[in-house]
């Protein structure tokens, strides 16, 4: 699989997500924000977190005028697979490639830890390595997560299953960790090619760094 | 010719910077606030006499850049 990776001035966790798709034996490409094109032949676009242009104004909002973005319009458009995480999802969001706003937390705070998180959809390309109700722990590190939609949109994500993930206790009940609407925590797009999240699956993919649920996240697409 | 546009999470959209002003409010005993929202202001130069212009081109502005209209609401006041 070969995965493009954005940078944008801001990204920092294109390091990360590199790594840990070599790490699953993947080509990858970095894919600087003002590039007009995206590689040939790439199977995966990911949109990785950070603070895209300092996260001036909205988070994401400038990031998705940026000339790269709007090649990955067209490669969304034309059912090409692009994951976004944590700004990245926010720039996905902001773009209309994904239903949906993220606000500020609802404790005003930046939330950096681990957290549980339960799979809502595993028909789609990005969780289908997962079961539906299973428990993943992984990292969070956000202050603007706090996921909005109206309850039109609500309903139409749950009849078309595009919710991926909530958080949740270690029981699996779902949690507010940051205000989001039914602590939602991912989404995809209804032609389930466009799939954002804020947590990063990236940075659980060792034992070391305290878990390894990531990794099945990840090589959901390899299939 | 200058526009100052207000930016507001929309009415329903909970705002947790104006929730929290107001229980800081509330705690220095400043009472009878009913509802505290808090925005941004963004005031822009531009290079036109033509008011109608003007509000045009910055309602544009709004609904591209300048507010997320999934969330927020604006409006765009006109200063000769």
């Amino acid at each position: 699989m070969k995965v493009a990776v954005l940078r944008f001035p801001g990204t920092n966790c294109e390091f990360d997500t590199e790594y840990a798709f070599k790490k699953l034996g993947h080509d990858t490409a970095i894919v600087w924000h003002e590039d007009e094109q995206l590689p040939n032949d790439i199977d995966l676009v990911v949109v990785p977190g950070g603070f895209s242009y300092g996260d001036y104004l909205r988070s994401g909002s400038i990031a998705r005028f940026s000339p790269v973005m709007k090649a990955v319009s067209s490669y969304a458009n034309d059912g090409g697979k692009v994951l976004g995480i944590c700004n990245g999802f926010q720039i996905l969001t902001e773009a209309g490639l994904l239903p949906g706003a993220l606000k500020r937390n609802n404790n005003l705070h930046f939330i950096s830890k681990h957290q549980t998180l339960r799979v809502e959809s595993t028909d789609n390309a990005f969780l289908n390595q997962c079961t539906k109700g299973e428990i993943l722990n992984i990292p969070i590190a956000h202050a603007d997560g706090n996921y909005y939609i109206d309850d039109e949109g609500l309903s139409e994500l749950e009849a078309n299953n595009q919710v991926l993930l909530r958080y949740c206790d270690s029981e699996g009940n779902n949690t507010v960790v940051n205000g989001s609407v039914t602590s939602i925590a991912g989404v995809c797009n209804k032609e389930k090619n466009v799939f954002g999240l804020m947590p990063h699956p990236e940075r659980a993919i060792e034992d070391i760094l305290g878990s390894i649920d990531g990794i099945k996240m990840l090589k959901g697409f390899e299939a | 010719m200058t526009a100052v546009v207000n930016v507001y999470l929309k009415q329903g959209v909970l705002d947790p910077q104006g929730k929290a002003a107001h229980h800081a409010l509330d705690s220095l005993g400043f009472e009878g606030v009913k509802d505290v929202r808090i925005g941004k202001q963004i005031v822009l130069e531009l290079d036109t006499d033509d008011k109608a212009k003007a509000k045009d081109e910055v309602t544009q502005m709004c609904e591209t850049l300048l507010a997320n209209t999934v969330i927020e609401d604006y409006d765009i006041e006109i200063r000769a």
